[in-house]
């Protein structure tokens, strides 16, 4: 799904970078139930991160107020996800 | 956000500047006399003690609220000064206006535009929430800009370079300002030119930071204190007033009889002398003002700063009651649950009791023994009584009998400490839970605090001299918690990398060697003189008999300490990590399996029980829970105490003695390695050093001459090492890890080896060498740092040297070390204190919003989990199918951890947390001294 753009590092490739997916607005709905959460109630990712940008090159227009899901590797339980509000900065 | 039962909330604190008219309007009294009182004792009216100021004499009601002592919170008066006068406080600020403000017409010296696109950026600072200190950057950027130029933009008249001559003197280009002056300044700045600079004008005029009137605190702030001769004596705060007064007077009667310039100017600069002492006596550039006996005044500024300060010392730090602090020392018979406490102590600590029905005759028993019952055993007293209606009556020996008899139900009584009660015991520096835990109580004779041994890692305790504070808990709320969460039993594993913090250390550990290596077996006498120690009144059947006369083996008396059904398989601390394994015929008697709660090979060691790697203590704190643990640990330290005593074990410095012979293949090995070192440096001056990659020539040559050193060392070692078998009483606390390490033991034996700073060897001192002992360019072994002799043997001077270098480092590093680390952890408990773990397993802060999903990503708290696993699926397989798991059960195998798979070997205990061995014996000397 990742896509190389020209002559441009993609950062989503770097191994240190976690995988990021971006949620429908229907699939940010399902998830904030399933916690229990409201959306101020999430961790913040900045639109200018890097990561984000890439996202928004690749996957379509990435604004405000949706939310990304983060698969990243870990040492105690093999796999975590967790959720950030893309916000402005 | 609705929260129910509060009426008042505080939404905003805002901090302004009082006029001079807000300072007349609050004050109780104008002051003009630098009198106190009369001939008669009594308060003048309009002096410093005015009583409209509040009262501190009790009997006596204020004059402006009518209220008595403790009632009335005390009313400001104020003083009207003849002259204005600088606040020191404010001279930054004072001298940021003056500089950028015009000198003549008063507004802020930038052009509309560039003044509105500071405005604009406030605007937008304050709208996206920016904290005050972003804000206050934006203003002082404008006053930079503001005082850098040189003509006003709006009347273009030329300004003058302001500075200032600490701590309160202005110059216009080397013309003096007077306050006066200045004050005139400031009141010609518009309020919309305030904005710009950050200064609200709605409630703070600058002009207001020249003082006109001085507010006078109350003198509930400033009490006098009747002497027992019956003099009065003066708070300093009075003390600097009347100065001011005084002053104030004089230069009043001055100016209007209309003295000469001069004088007038030095009353006022004197003036402004006290004004600034009164604030800060500590104002850099002029001298405190003093008390007559010499001692600085404690004026404003001093009463709240630093350490001894009102905020550090009496808003973040309170002094409590109910708490002691003594010097503590160890008794292995206590329970690790148990503190002992002495008597002298458990007399002024008290518990409160409420008298009921039914604790009644109990209550007036004990009450009527009074403060200090008299008898051989101890017996709670009772020191003070509450009676229903809040009056409180101290106990004493002549109305026990009398106090005793008007208890009744609704009373407290305030009970001396007796043994079961649940204290807080703690240790400086609390850096972990484990610093503050609850113990019962024993009381006990003598002087000090006294606690099992095994509880000395998490409170990182010694007894040379370490004391410790208890506190006795008072309401019967805290003491369930404390019993439940905060027992020491219950903090056996450590939250921090789930293994045991309590356990055996040093004798203990060597104890328990003595009692199960190899066959070590005991006769009838020396059997019930270790069980008697730990209580078991049934000896077992004998397992050994030697030509007719029976023994016990080691084994068989730890096996009684040892839960019933208790599986285990381990290799012990002596292990010598034999390749391939022998397991259970290990010649050394180093792996250890324990079968239905019976040892049947291996010695109990460090390994077992000890504090960070005892096997058996993490796994009876898993299995039988803390109750399991806490029983196991108490047995063990008396069983190990009574083997050592049993057995003898003591060491020396003949320990450490070697045959001549070994000493000469020592001293021959050293030549040898000296002449190796000589032949590589000879190499390298000849060019024909062969560099390595990565290196430069020179390092190459250091290197090898690391090398070729560090092995000489590990010879001196291994040939000394020879001579030191496990016969040996250092050797036995080395290998069981009791205490020491066989390096410790070459360096006293063999050599003590290269001394390095920085990881290099010595190379600094003199030009280009170490010492004048040596010639310069002298890359030698002994001119760099190398010690061929042992701690035994002694050193040379220049070796002697070298090593204190060695260990000047050492110590530079804990030093630097522990500060920058207790910053540091002060930092991360301030970020982290309010999160919590909610039922969901997220973690949280206080407005609720997410910080981790689930708590360590795995929900998994380390101190229930099995080296990071929720499950020990080894441990379940032998627990439910015994022996007959065991093949299936690989004791040896491949732990898949995550993503990444490990070879693991489950017998050993995984990496040592405490990785820094501390040293009780360094060179620093005592730390109490
Ligand atoms: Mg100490
Ligand atoms: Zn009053
Ligand atoms: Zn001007
Ligand atoms: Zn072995």
């Amino acid at each position: 799904m990742v896509i190389r753009m020209a002559g441009e590092f993609n950062v989503l490739e770097h191994e240190l970078v976690p995988e990021y997916h971006l949620l429908s607005e229907k699939e940010a709905e399902k998830v904030l139930k399933q916690l229990k959460l409201t959306k101020d109630q999430l961790p913040k990712t900045r639109i200018t991160d890097p990561c984000i940008r890439t996202l928004d090159a690749i996957v379509g227009p990435v604004e405000e107020g949706m939310v990304v899901k983060i698969v990243r590797r870990s040492s105690t339980s093999g796999v975590s996800i967790c959720y950030r509000l893309v916000v402005r900065g | 956000m609705m929260v129910t039962g509060v009426t008042k909330r505080i939404s905003a604190i805002k901090f302004a500047h009082l006029s001079p008219d807000e300072i007349r309007k609050m004050s109780a009294t104008k002051i003009i006399t630098a009198d106190t009182y009369d001939d008669d004792g009594f308060p003048i009216d309009m002096g410093l003690m005015d009583p409209h100021l509040g009262v501190i004499e009790p009997g006596l009601r204020c004059k402006t609220c009518g209220k008595k002592v403790d009632e009335c919170p005390g009313h400001f008066g104020h003083i009207d000064l003849a002259m204005p006068v600088i606040h020191v406080g404010y001279v930054k600020d004072i001298k940021k206006l003056l500089q950028s403000t015009c000198r003549s017409c008063g507004r802020l010296l930038l052009t509309g535009e560039q003044a509105a696109e500071y405005r604009k950026q406030r605007d937008r600072m304050e709208e996206l929430g920016a904290d005050m200190l972003d804000a206050s950057m934006v203003s002082k950027d404008a006053a930079k800009d503001a005082s850098s130029r040189t003509s006003c933009p709006h009347c273009a008249t030329v300004q003058l370079k302001i500075t200032l001559d600490k701590p309160t003197t202005f110059r216009e280009e080397g013309h003096k300002l007077t306050p006066k002056e200045i004050r005139e300044r400031l009141e010609r700045v518009p309020d919309e030119d305030l904005i710009s600079l950050g200064m609200d004008p709605s409630v703070s005029r600058p002009e207001w930071m020249i003082l006109t009137a001085l507010p006078v605190p109350p003198v509930t702030v400033r009490p006098s204190i009747t002497l027992e001769s019956g003099d009065r004596s003066e708070d300093d705060v009075t003390h600097k007033l009347v100065d001011v007064l005084r002053i104030n007077q004089r230069l009043r009667e001055n100016r209007d009889a209309g003295a000469p310039q001069l004088i007038v100017e030095d009353l006022w600069e004197l003036l402004q002398y006290h004004i600034t002492t009164y604030f800060d006596n500590q104002t850099s550039g002029i001298p405190p003002a003093r008390h007559r006996s010499g001692r600085p005044l404690k004026t404003l500024v001093q009463r709240l700063k630093g350490k001894e300060g009102r905020f550090r010392s009496n808003l973040s730090g309170k002094r409590v009651n109910f708490s002691a602090r003594t010097v503590i020392s160890p008794d292995p018979m206590l329970s690790v649950n148990e503190v002992g406490v002495p008597i002298a102590a458990a007399r002024e600590l008290t518990v409160p009791i409420r008298v009921t029905d039914r604790n009644l005759a109990i209550g007036k028993e004990m009450c009527s023994r009074g403060p200090a019952p008299p008898g051989e055993d101890y017996r709670p007293g009772v020191n003070y009584v509450i009676r229903t209606d809040g009056r409180r009556i101290k106990v004493t020996d002549k109305n026990a009998e009398t106090i005793a008899e008007g208890i009744e139900p609704g009373y407290m009584i305030e009970r001396h400490l007796m043994d079961g009660d649940i204290v807080l015991f703690n240790r400086q520096p609390s850096l972990h839970r484990m610093s503050i835990m609850a113990h019962e109580v024993r009381v006990m004779p003598y002087k000090t605090f006294r606690f099992n041994l095994c509880v000395c890692p998490p409170y990182n305790a010694d007894f040379d001299g370490d004391e410790m504070n208890l506190h006795v808990l008072q309401s019967e709320e805290a003491r369930a918690e404390a019993k439940v969460l905060m027992r020491v039993q219950e903090h056996i594993l450590s939250p921090r990398f789930g293994g045991p913090v309590i356990g055996g250390i040093h004798d203990h550990i060597t104890g328990a060697f003595l009692l199960t290596h190899r066959d070590s077996k005991f006769s009838r006498e020396e059997t019930l003189k270790i069980l008697e120690k730990v209580n078991i009144p049934d000896v077992p059947e004998s397992d050994v008999e030697v030509n007719g006369k029976l023994y016990w083996s080691g084994k068989r008396l730890f096996s009684m300490i040892l839960p019933k059904n208790l599986h285990m398989t381990f290799k012990s601390s002596i292990c010598s990590r034999c390749d391939p394994c022998k397991k259970e015929e290990c010649e050394f008697d180093s792996f250890v399996v324990v079968r239905d709660g019976k040892l049947i090979t291996g010695t109990i060691d460090e390994k077992a029980i000890g504090a960070f790697k005892g096997r058996i203590l993490d796994k009876l704190s898993r299995d039988y829970g803390p109750d399991g643990a806490r029983a196991f640990i108490d047995a063990s330290t008396k069983m190990s105490i009574g083997a050592i005593m049993v057995r003898g074990f003591t060491t020396g410095i003949e320990d450490e003695d070697i045959p001549d012979q070994a000493k000469r293949e020592i001293d021959d090995a050293m030549v040898q390695a000296r002449m190796k070192v000589e032949e590589h440096i000879s190499a390298y001056r000849r060019g024909e050093l062969e560099q390595m990659p990565g290196r430069s020539i020179e390092e190459t040559l250091e290197v090898e001459i690391m090398k070729v050193l560090g092995k000489a060392r590990d010879t001196a070692g291994q040939i000394a090492g020879r001579h030191l078998g496990m016969e040996n009483s250092a050797v036995i606390m080395a290998r069981c890890g009791a205490r020491g390490s066989m390096l410790n033991l070459s360096q006293m034996a063999g050599a003590i080896g290269q001394q390095a700073v920085r990881g290099e060897r010595l190379s600094r001192g003199y030009w280009n060498r170490t010492l004048p002992h040596f010639e310069a360019g002298d890359l030698g072994s002994e001119a760099r740092g190398f010690i061929e002799n042992s701690y035994k043997s002694g050193l040379s001077p220049t070796e002697y040297f070298f090593h204190s270098m060695g260990g000047r480092e050492g110590l530079v590093d804990t030093a630097v070390r522990t500060s920058r680390s207790g910053y540091m952890q002060r930092r991360l408990v301030n970020a982290l204190e309010d999160l919590k773990v909610m039922q969901d397993g997220s973690v949280r802060n206080t407005a609720g919003t997410i910080i981790q999903f689930m708590y360590g990503e795995d929900g998994t708290d380390p101190t229930r989990s099995v080296q990071g696993d929720a499950v020990d699926v080894d441990d379940v397989i032998l627990c439910v199918l015994g022996n007959k798991g065991e093949h299936i059960a690989k004791v040896q195998e491949k732990g898949v951890v995550s993503y990444g798979i490990q070879d693991r070997d489950l017998l050993e205990t995984p990496e040592e947390p405490e990785s820094e061995e501390e040293s009780d014996f360094d060179m620093s000397g005592g730390e109490e001294g």
